[in-house]
């Protein structure tokens, strides 16, 4: 625990970039509410037509992930290489789980002929296609971060084989945790949003 | 801190999620929105101070950051919600 103060700083920096990343979120968590606010009844009839297995899936899956990314880190820290990495597999395994679910789910919804600017859509109501706009747009823009998250990890697994992350030096392990914890809180909250509430 | 911790952590997010998950089948109308933005707030708490280690970094920078950006947002909606309705 002695040179855990020497790295501070760069934990430091790591979190100012999360809570940037939490106040670009909470403008768009801004935005659907003030819309929900302003469509209650087009919000609701939009938010049943999402499937909650899908969603519900996906969130077991994040949290799992975010289990094994914790555990990788600590087992790094007692000085057990080979389960952290293992841990560390089963983290990009599960976000490319996640990414795939994801793809099933739009592709359904596509082929309902609901995606931005399709003619099903524009026959709706207003509230509706803002409602379906919030959803490509924050769930796409989460699923980004995922798509990210994954490449930061796979960095992070070379490093790891080629042991340049060691029980001696494993903050950007640590902070590649952070990241991936932080895009879980952010699926935390726009899962209810979106396929809970109606 | 010990494996143990991490996966008692991860039930309580997945009886949480379960909690979540059926409290939407019930309709409770506008109660339901309260209930399940609690349960994410619990759990993202969670997450914050197990997972990404909050309850053990020493240092008032990262006892406050939380709440700093909870309060910039705060009233970031609070302004917001008062422009649109009262508009």
């Amino acid at each position: 625990m002695e040179t855990h103060q020497d790295y501070t700083g760069s934990k430091i920096g790591m979190w100012l970039f999360l809570l940037s990343e939490i106040l670009l979120f909470g403008g768009l968590f801004l935005l659907y509410s003030s819309y929900r606010y302003k469509n209650p009844l087009d919000f609701h009839l939009a938010a049943w037509e999402l499937n909650r297995v899908p969603g519900t899936i996906n969130t077991l899956i994040l949290i799992t992930s975010s289990l094994f990314m914790a555990l990788s880190i600590f087992s790094i820290q007692k000085g057990n290489r080979k389960l952290s990495i293992l841990f560390l597999l089963g983290t990009i395994f599960l976000g490319l789980l996640f990414l795939s679910v994801k793809y099933v789910e739009w592709t359904a919804k596509i082929e309902h002929g609901l995606y931005p600017n399709s003619p099903r859509l524009l026959g709706r109501s207003k509230g509706e296609v803002l409602f379906f706009g919030l959803y490509y747009s924050m769930t796409g823009l989460h699923g980004l971060h995922v798509l990210v998250g994954i490449s930061i990890l796979s960095v992070m697994l070379v490093l790891m084989i080629k042991g340049k992350i060691n029980q001696n030096r494993f903050v950007p392990l640590e902070n590649s945790g952070l990241y991936w914890h932080l895009v879980d809180i952010i699926w935390i909250f726009l899962f209810p949003l979106f396929y809970l509430i109606t | 801190m010990k494996y143990r911790t991490y996966v008692w952590v991860w039930v309580g997010l997945l009886i949480l999620t379960g909690m979540t998950v059926s409290m939407a089948g019930m309709n409770l109308g506008r109660l339901s929105i309260l209930i399940v933005l609690a349960i994410a707030a619990i759990k993202s708490g969670l997450v914050l101070s197990y997972f990404m280690h909050l309850k053990y970094e020493t240092g008032l920078l990262f006892k406050l950051m939380i709440p700093i950006v909870l309060a910039v947002l705060t009233i970031f909606i609070g302004l917001t919600f008062t422009d649109i309705a009262f508009r």
